[in-house]
C-alpha cells in the first residue's frame, strides 16, 4: 500500500493522461468519423472512394503498428510530434474508421420511407441527413459508439509502448522500482475496469434516454394510442 | 425500388443535368484535393530524402523479405495457437455464462467482464514483469500467447453467447417435444447452428488476435512488428520498415475481413432461401 501512497502524484498524472488521451482521441475520432460517414453516403464518387479506402486502411492496421509508425517512423520524414500527441493522433485515426462504420450502419437502420418523405418535402442531401436521418440514426448508434469509446480507453494503454506516461506506463515503472507487482497491477486493472464499466453504464443510461418514448420501455409505447398500461 | 435498397441510397435524388454538372464539378475538386494531400505527403517525404530508391529497393531483396517473412511466420503461429485455444475456451465460457448454475454463471460473467475491461498490454506486463518476481516464468512465445488467449476468450465468449441467443426459440421447443434433455438439445441442436451463425464474427475475432499479436513488440517475441523493430535497429530505415510492416498487416486483415463479409452474405442468403424468411 505504501508504494501507492508514496507515488500518488505520479499515479494521478497517469490517470489524467489516460483520460486526456481517451477524451481527445475519441472526440476527434467522433468528428472525423462523422465527416467520413457523410462522405461515404454522399453523391460524389471520389469522396465515397476516399472514405472507403481510409476506413479499410485504418480499420485493419493494428493500433500498435500505427502508434509506432507515428512516433518512431514519421520523425524521419520530418514530422516530429510529442509522444502524447502521437498517441492522440493514433487513437483518432483508428477510432474514426470505426466511428464511420457505425454511423453508416446507423444511417442504414433508418427506414427508407423517412428519407424519401423528407426528400419529397424538399429537403436536400444535408437537410435530410441533419434533420431526419442522423437524429434517428443516433439512437441505434449509442451502443456501438460507447463500444468505440471503451476500445479507445483500452487502446490508450498501448501509448505506454511509445513512452507516454499513462496508467499502464506508470504501473510498469512503479513495478520495476518497488516490486509490489500484485498490488500495482490490481490497482491498474481496477482503474481501467472502473473507466470502461463506468462508460458502459453511462452509455446504457443515454441509450434509454434517447430511445423512442423518452425513457419508457418500447412495450409501453402503446400508451400513446390511448391504451394505458396498468 | 428493389428490396435491399438502404437509406444511404435514397438520401439524394437521381440527379438531373444540372445536378450531374454540379456532382462532376465537386468530383473534380475533391480529386484535386485528395491528390494535393497525397502530393503534400510525398513532397514531405521527398524533402527529407525518404523517397530515395536505395531506401526502398532493399525491401525487394531476398534476405530482407526472408527476415520479415520469419516475423510473419511468428505472427501467424502466435495467432493460430491463440485462436485454437481461445475459441473453444470462449465457447465453454459462454456455456458457463448461460448456465442455470448460479455460481458457474457468476464466475464466467466476472471472467468475461474483467478481461473485456482491461487492456491486453496490462496483462502482458503482468506476465512479463510481475510474475517473474514470484518465480513464475514462461518462454517469450507464451508470454505473448497466454494474454492473447485470456483476452480473446472473453470477447469470443460474448460472440458465442450472441450466437446461441440468435438460434430460433422454436428449435428449443421442438427438441423438448421430441424428448431431448437440456444438455442434448444444446449439443445436437443449438450449438451446431450457433457455431455456424457466429463464423463471420469468429473471423473478425481472428483479426483482433492478429492485431493483438503485435504486442510481441513489447515481449520481444519474433513476430512481424518486433522483427520490424530489429530490422530498424540494423538498417536505420525507420519510416520504410514500419510502413512495410503496417502494409502487410493491413493486407492480411483486409483479406480476413472480406472473407468474413462474404461468409455473412452467403449465410443470410441461405437462411432466406431455407426458411423463406429473413
Amino acid at each position: 500500500m505504501q508504494v501507492i501512497l508514496d507515488n500518488w502524484p505520479l499515479l494521478l498524472q497517469g490517470i489524467g493522461t489516460t483520460v486526456a488521451l481517451t477524451v481527445l482521441g475519441y472526440g476527434f475520432a467522433l468528428v472525423l468519423g462523422t465527416v467520413l460517414a457523410v462522405c461515404r453516403v454522399s453523391p460524389i464518387p471520389p469522396l465515397r472512394w476516399a472514405a472507403t479506402v481510409y476506413v479499410e486502411i485504418f480499420r485493419n492496421i493494428p493500433l500498435l503498428s500505427l502508434l509506432v509508425l507515428l512516433a518512431f517512423g514519421l520523425p524521419d520524414a520530418g514530422l516530429l510530434l510529442p509522444y502524447f500527441w502521437c498517441g492522440v493522433l493514433g487513437l483518432t485515426l483508428s477510432g474514426a474508421a470505426f466511428v464511420c462504420e457505425n454511423v453508416r450502419s446507423g444511417i442504414n437502420t433508418v427506414p427508407i420511407g423517412h428519407a424519401e418523405a423528407a426528400r419529397s418535402i424538399g429537403l436536400g442531401f444535408f437537410g435530410v441527413l441533419r434533420h431526419v436521418v442522423l437524429p434517428q440514426a443516433f439512437r441505434t448508434m449509442v451502443q456501438p459508439l460507447v463500444n468505440v469509446f471503451i476500445a479507445t480507453v483500452i487502446g490508450s494503454s498501448l501509448c505506454a509502448a511509445i513512452s507516454v506516461v499513462e496508467i499502464t506506463y506508470v504501473t510498469q515503472q512503479l513495478n520495476i522500482a518497488s516490486a509490489q507487482a500484485v498490488l500495482l497491477f490490481v490497482v491498474a486493472g481496477a482503474l481501467y475496469l472502473a473507466l470502461s464499466l463506468g462508460v458502459a453504464y453511462a452509455g446504457r443510461r443515454v441509450e434509454r434516454a434517447v430511445s423512442p418514448g423518452g425513457g419508457r420501455s418500447p412495450r409501453t409505447a402503446g400508451s400513446r394510442t390511448g391504451v394505458a398500461p396498468a | 425500388m428493389s428490396a435491399n435498397t438502404t437509406a444511404t441510397q435514397v438520401l439524394f435524388d437521381a440527379p438531373g443535368p444540372r445536378g450531374r454538372r454540379r456532382i462532376l464539378l465537386l468530383s473534380v475538386l475533391s480529386v484535386l484535393l485528395i491528390l494535393a494531400l497525397i502530393g503534400a505527403g510525398l513532397w514531405q517525404f521527398q524533402r527529407n530524402g525518404q523517397l530515395a530508391a536505395d531506401k526502398w529497393i532493399p525491401y525487394l531483396r531476398r534476405d530482407y523479405l526472408a527476415f520479415l517473412g520469419k516475423g510473419l511466420a511468428g505472427t501467424l503461429e502466435a495467432t493460430a495457437v491463440a485462436a485454437v485455444i481461445a475459441f473453444p475456451f470462449g465457447l465453454v465460457l459462454a456455456l458457463g455464462r448461460i448456465s442455470r448454475l448460479r455460481a458457474l454463471s457468476t464466475v464466467a460473467a466476472v471472467w468475461i467482464e474483467f478481461f473485456r475491461g482491461i487492456p491486453m498490454l496490462l496483462v502482458v506486463y503482468a506476465f512479463l514483469l510481475a510474475l517473474p518476481a514470484y518465480g513464475v516464468t514462461f518462454p517469450r512465445f507464451w508470454m505473448l500467447v497466454i494474454p492473447m488467449i485470456l483476452v480473446s476468450s472473453a470477447t469470443t465468449a460474448e460472440v458465442f453467447r450472441a450466437g446461441i441467443g440468435a438460434v430460433d426459440r422454436g428449435q428449443n421447443e421442438a427438441s423438448a417435444a421430441v424428448g431431448l434433455t437440456h444438455g442434448q438439445t444444446m449439443r445436437y441442436v443449438i450449438l451446431p447452428q450457433a457455431v455456424r451463425l457466429v463464423l463471420p464474427s469468429l473471423i473478425l475475432a481472428l483479426v483482433s488476435l492478429l492485431k493483438d499479436s503485435t504486442l510481441g513488440y513489447v515481449v520481444s517475441f519474433n513476430e512481424l512488428q518486433f522483427q520490424g523493430k530489429t530490422m530498424v535497429s540494423i538498417t536505420r530505415f525507420l519510416v520504410q520498415t514500419y510502413l512495410v510492416v503496417s502494409v502487410i498487416y493491413i493486407v492480411l486483415n483486409f483479406l480476413l475481413t472480406k472473407l468474413a463479409g462474404l461468409l455473412d452474405v452467403r449465410m443470410h442468403r441461405r437462411a432466406a432461401e431455407g426458411s423463406g424468411r429473413r
